[in-house]
């Protein structure tokens, strides 16, 4: 399966807003959020479909997303997912003495990963706290 | 018949809407609609009204699931957790109210504890650079009716501030804005197109990271002085242009978000962009603002600021204020194992945190105070439902231009649901007795 680097940022969406404030318990927060948008030059270096969930990993974590396109691209080399557990599952928590993780800019590889199956919110972070990786 | 509210506040994010209006059923208990309000604002709202929210506190079992516990059994389990914990960290505060922001600070300085509010993971860096640099701002008002200039940088409010543009910014017919978005220049600067960016005359595709550097290009150009060919991948001469916008202008403003305080460089982008806004300040009238997401967020900053001297990261565990951002802030006490407790309130770091200090969290004893249940209620030894402040409980809370309003309240909470104030008032008393303070 085909691996590629690309810069990975998170924000916030409209759609993940009015899913937070519609209870981060419910399947449409998952929808919102668990997913990384990739440019369309990307996705064929990638090799793989549209909405094909794939593995993504950085220095600091891993996690499995869907993978859609860019919805505010072009933007080619660079990721982005939506502010929440899933970003967060690989972002780099070091604040350089600064008191802010550095949520922007996180080198991550993303692959194929259709056998895989996207957490939801609530398991995904109990799951990650439980694994004891540090 | 319906009732409807009017002028109700939109408890979301910084921009603190003051113009909602809440059509209730003929008895006052239910949200039917919600008009003026945004996608996200209007959810809000709704969401009070729904049949699965948990009207008890919760408390963790050794198997893992959660049993429902009085509030006087939460209230003790939270006293005892803070009096005797050596260090504990209260963090959140930017979803409620200043007055329950202020028994906060008041339960952390008795248990010698280190408080601190979302600013941490937003504006942090920010504050920081507001202290090295200063800042020349204004308020929403005076951008809507003066502003000529707007540029957005690293920031998205047709997504986070969705009523940002139409209210005070891009579109509204202000006192000396008479056309509306025809009198106006709009900039956008951030490495993705993002739906702002496609609303913007210039729309600068900054490299993700580059920010620091095109500020000072922008300063550079300001002068008329020397620039490469590029920089951050803008060509030189857009980045001329943009300053003969800037410059051109009656009254700019800035408004800046997590692209820039949350990328490496951090404070010192602020700091680039503060002193760009200076000198633009040489040849007309500009200002410069952060975009506060959680909508009280601004306020908590603001009660700490009077009380301690510090907006955020405030550790009172010696028994007097300390200020140090990497040393007393959240990320880094989780990080580095430096606290035995965790309180969380109006927040949801268990949502927003690197995984890595939610996993600190969850190792605790914790107490997240929510009125749903999201992903820090989930890792929490102890869940505490609480009523919505903005609808079913009033208070004051500070728009991002640091004006005061007071948020109202539109219907009360479900039977039995304490309000955050109430239940910190009765941990506060709890925590005196336990202390033997009066």
């Amino acid at each position: 399966m085909p691996k590629i680097t690309l810069n990975l940022i998170s924000g916030r969406t409209i759609q993940q807003g009015v899913s937070m404030e519609g209870g981060k318990n419910k399947p449409a927060y998952q929808e919102a959020c668990g997913i990384i948008e990739i440019d369309p030059a990307d996705f064929k270096r990638l090799s793989a479909w549209r909405n094909t969930n794939v593995r993504v990993t950085s220095a600091h974590g891993s996690v499995v997303v869907k993978a859609v396109e860019a919805t505010q691209g072009p933007h080619p080399g660079i990721a982005f997912i939506p502010l929440g557990p899933w970003a967060n599952a690989v972002v780099n928590p070091k604040t350089f003495s600064t008191g802010m993780p550095t949520f922007k800019g996180v080198p991550v590889t993303v692959e194929p990963a259709p056998d895989e199956k996207v957490l939801d919110a609530i398991t995904l972070v109990q799951t990650l706290c439980r694994s004891g990786k540090r | 018949m319906t009732k409807t509210v009017t002028d109700v506040i939109c408890p979301f994010c910084g921009t603190l809407c003051d113009d909602i209006e809440v059509v209730l059923s003929d008895d006052g208990k239910k949200i039917l609609e919600v008009v003026n309000a945004c996608a996200i604002g209007a959810q809000k709202f709704h969401h009070a009204m729904a049949e699965d929210r948990p009207k008890k506190p919760r408390m963790k079992q050794p198997d893992g699931t959660y049993k429902e516990v009085s509030y006087d059994e939460a209230v003790e389990y939270t006293a005892q957790m803070l009096a005797n914990a050596k260090k504990p960290l209260l963090y959140g505060w930017s979803s409620t109210s200043c007055e329950a922001d202020s028994i906060g600070n008041e339960i952390t300085e008795l248990c010698g504890g280190c408080v601190d509010n979302t600013a941490a993971v937003c504006h942090g860096t920010t504050l920081i650079a507001l202290q090295d640099v200063g800042v020349p701002s204004c308020t929403l008002g005076e951008v809507r009716n003066r502003a000529d200039r707007i540029i957005y940088w690293g920031c998205n409010p047709a997504h986070a501030h969705p009523r940002h543009m139409s209210r005070y910014s891009i579109f509204p017919r202000g006192f000396f804005t008479g056309k509306g978005s025809q009198s106006r220049k709009v900039i956008v600067v951030d490495p993705r197109v993002t739906d702002t960016a496609k609303l913007a005359d210039y729309h600068y595709q900054v490299e993700q990271g580059r920010d620091y550097e095109l500020l000072q290009a922008f300063r550079t150009a300001l002068k008329g002085e020397w620039l490469p060919d590029t920089v951050a991948g803008i060509p030189k001469e857009k980045i001329y242009e943009g300053a003969e916008v800037m410059k051109s202008g009656r009254f700019g403003i800035i408004f800046f978000g997590m692209g820039v305080t949350q990328s490496l460089s951090k404070n010192h982008n602020i700091d680039a962009a503060i002193c760009l806004t200076k000198e633009l300040n040489t040849y007309t009238k500009f200002t410069i603002m952060p975009m506060r997401g959680h909508y009280n967020v601004t306020g908590h900053g603001e009660v700490l600021g009077w009380q301690y001297g510090f907006p955020y990261s405030v550790d009172i565990s010696r028994g007097y204020a300390r200020y140090n951002p990497g040393d007393t802030s959240t990320i880094d006490l989780l990080l580095r194992g430096e606290v035995d407790a965790f309180f969380s309130i109006a927040t949801d770091p268990g949502a927003h945190f690197p995984i890595d200090a939610v996993r600190r969290i969850s190792e605790l004893p914790s107490v997240a105070v929510d009125p749903f249940i999201t992903p820090t209620t989930e890792v929490s030894k102890l869940h505490v439902p609480v009523a919505f402040v903005g609808i079913e409980v009033g208070g004051n809370a500070y728009r991002m231009d640091n004006v005061p309003i007071d948020c109202r309240k539109v219907i009360d909470p479900p039977e039995g649901v304490l309000t955050d104030e109430q239940f910190l008032e009765r941990v506060l008393k709890r925590i005196r007795e336990l202390k033997g303070v009066k």
